[in-house]
């Protein structure tokens, strides 16, 4: 079998012939550092990888013992047998703590930082049998929408290299888009996951806020960061996300809920597999100002789902146009308490300056790149005495009531939600200069963020050759019903998802 | 409530950075042409609004225990600069003369 072939089976099938001995361990790896020695470097790649390890990559799956009970998990009811991703590549976005390679948050104020520990999500991604040979690249410190803003270098979009892959987490849509790896980790804040899915023509789920261990993800903005899963299709990311998902005594916001079982749907055929399904169409999501070609392919996913027996319902979440300007007040205050802990002190850089506080200020104002610096100023002014009331606790007021709009419309029967993913397909690389017009590239997404419900992006068409995106959201910790939604969308789909 | 360039100034130094004349007049801008976009909260009802209502779920309590993760490498490996197991920072020039007995230091 040829490494390009197995790049195209599911992880599921992969990974049941690498436990059950059929493939060699090393089969999946192996095509994956080809495929990345052909896309990722010189002045026609991707630079979406910063760091690699294959060599402790190979050594782990040296030391892995799979056996015939392996192989039965992958295909448990629930999928989580043993090893689920026996031998399986996934790519880890920089912000994500490794020990084997660095985690620098696309920043040079981290430049050549090693993690003394690894993160809860690494760890399990481990324990299920996965392998992990690179980190990817991302706006720093998470703060973008393109990928532009990394210190390493921008990433080009896979499809076309004049365009940005969409941010922050862009260094790992477009590893999974190019078939680099079938499954990647993410984070979130305001559709770090999502948008770069939607731009890339690939799934990206943000889970409920809990519902993933945020231990070894660094901070950006607390009360709304979460670890998201790419895959190439929507049983890939269940899968992942199926591996990471569940509480941990390491993050004490990570919730004690049980683990659903989110591939339950994936074999579920039958004329009406929606049937008693509710699906809402936000209306503030669908603008006279969205794309009209963008809004035919979100009315075609919805005739489908109606054709598989969900009713299709119009609802409102009339606080929908506040989420952008709430989320850059309450994302930047926290993100300027986090990102305190850089000063050059403790680790990273150091900058010699003027004693203790000239040292401060020379490492952060050198170590820190143009947009975090502005987001970090700008959270320290909306906290700052005189407009603490203004600003900060009138925008934590108003997350409230963009939280209570989805709490509202799902306590009503609906079930899940239809939206675009993103207002645009991928942009062109450099054309967004105005700091607020970039912010506006997370209007469909950050809503979900600061509601704390779970969330996911997958392909539903594409419009002048460039993917589009179509959102669906659930009520908090109800992503297995989510999924279900998915899978039918996409099976119903098939090719016309990427045409 | 627009940004001046003293309240950058201010707020640079609160955040422990520090910023060009250049980059001063340019983060008034755009700070100001951000927050413009930050007006129309001051227009929404927030009577329903509770503060105290839960979004992230709370927090759990835990055991207080140590932290059962023991760190893979010692903290010499990724601290810019230690000795005798403690960080070295320079000298608290803020504080009084360099030369003062209270100061602290790696002097």
């Amino acid at each position: 079998m040829s490494d390009e072939s197995l790049l195209s089976r599911s992880v599921a099938d992969v990974a049941a012939d690498i436990a059950s001995g059929r493939l060699s361990r090393e089969a999946a790896l192996d095509a994956s550092m080809q495929a990345f020695a052909a896309r990722n470097a010189g002045p026609a790649g991707l630079n979406a990888v910063l760091y690699t390890d294959a060599d402790g990559a190979r050594d782990a799956l040296a030391s892995m013992s799979f056996d015939a009970s392996n192989a039965a998990g992958v295909h448990s009811a629930s999928a989580t047998g043993a090893m689920p991703l026996a031998g399986i590549p996934v790519a880890i976005k920089d912000n994500i703590a490794t020990l084997s390679m660095p985690t620098s948050c696309g920043s040079k104020i981290l430049h050549g930082y090693v993690s003394p520990f690894e993160a809860t999500v690494i760890a399990r991604l481990r324990a299920a049998g996965a392998v992990i040979p690179m980190k990817t690249n991302m706006d720093e410190f998470a703060m973008g929408s393109s990928t532009e803003n990394s210190a390493y270098g921008v990433t080009k979009h896979p499809l076309d290299h004049t365009r940005v892959p969409g941010g922050s987490s862009g260094g790992s849509a477009a590893v999974v888009a190019a078939g680099v790896t079938r499954i990647a980790l993410g984070s979130e804040t305001g559709g770090s996951v999502r948008q770069p899915a939607a731009f890339c023509g690939i799934v990206g789920v943000k889970p409920t806020y809990g519902r993933v261990s945020r231990h070894g993800l660094v901070a950006f903005a607390s009360s709304l960061d979460q670890v998201g899963v790419f895959g190439q299709t929507v049983d890939d990311a269940a899968l992942g996300l199926q591996v990471i998902a569940g509480a941990d005594a390491l993050d004490s916001t990570s919730v004690d809920v049980p683990v659903s079982d989110y591939r339950a749907a994936r074999n579920s055929e039958g004329a009406q597999p929606l049937a008693g399904v509710v699906i809402g169409r936000p209306v503030e999501y669908f603008p006279d100002s969205l794309d009209s070609r963008m809004r035919t392919l979100l009315d075609r996913s919805a005739d489908h789902l109606r054709a598989l027996g969900a009713e299709i319902r119009d609802v409102s979440l009339p606080h929908t146009s506040l989420a952008i300007p709430v989320y850059y007040i309450v994302a930047p205050a926290e993100a300027s308490s986090n990102l305190a802990r850089f000063d050059g002190v403790r680790y990273g850089l150091r900058v010699e300056g003027d004693g203790l506080r000239g040292m401060y200020e020379a490492t952060r104002s050198q170590g820190f790149g143009p947009e975090v610096t502005r987001r970090i100023l700008l959270g320290t002014y909306v906290l700052s005495a005189g407009y603490y009331d203004a600003y900060y606790k009138r925008a934590m007021a108003v997350r409230q009531l963009i939280a209570a709009d989805f709490a509202k419309v799902f306590a009503s029967g609906v079930h899940v939600l239809l939206t675009p993913t993103t207002p645009t397909t991928a942009f062109v690389a450099g054309s967004k200069k105005d700091p607020y017009e970039m912010y506006m590239s997370d209007i469909f997404t950050a809503t979900a963020n600061l509601a704390g419900v779970p969330a996911m992006s997958q392909p539903i068409g594409r419009i002048d050759g460039l993917p589009v995106g179509g959102q669906l959201l659930a009520s908090h910790f109800d992503e297995a019903m989510m999924f279900r939604v998915a899978y039918s969308l996409e099976r119903a789909l098939g090719a016309e998802a990427h045409t | 409530m627009a940004v001046s360039e003293e309240d950058v100034r201010h707020v640079a130094a609160l955040a422990r950075l520090g910023l060009s004349q250049p980059q001063v007049t340019s983060l008034v801008g755009e700070l100001n042409g951000i927050l413009e976009h930050m007006e129309v909260l001051q227009q929404v009802d927030i009577a329903a609004a509770s503060l105290h209502r839960d979004v992230t779920h709370g927090l759990r309590m835990r055991e207080d225990v140590p932290n059962p993760i023991a760190l893979h490498r010692a903290r010499e490996d990724f601290a810019p600069s230690m000795r005798d197991g403690f960080f070295l920072v320079p000298r608290v020039s803020t504080h009084g003369a360099a030369d003062s007995a209270d100061d602290e230091g790696e002097g």
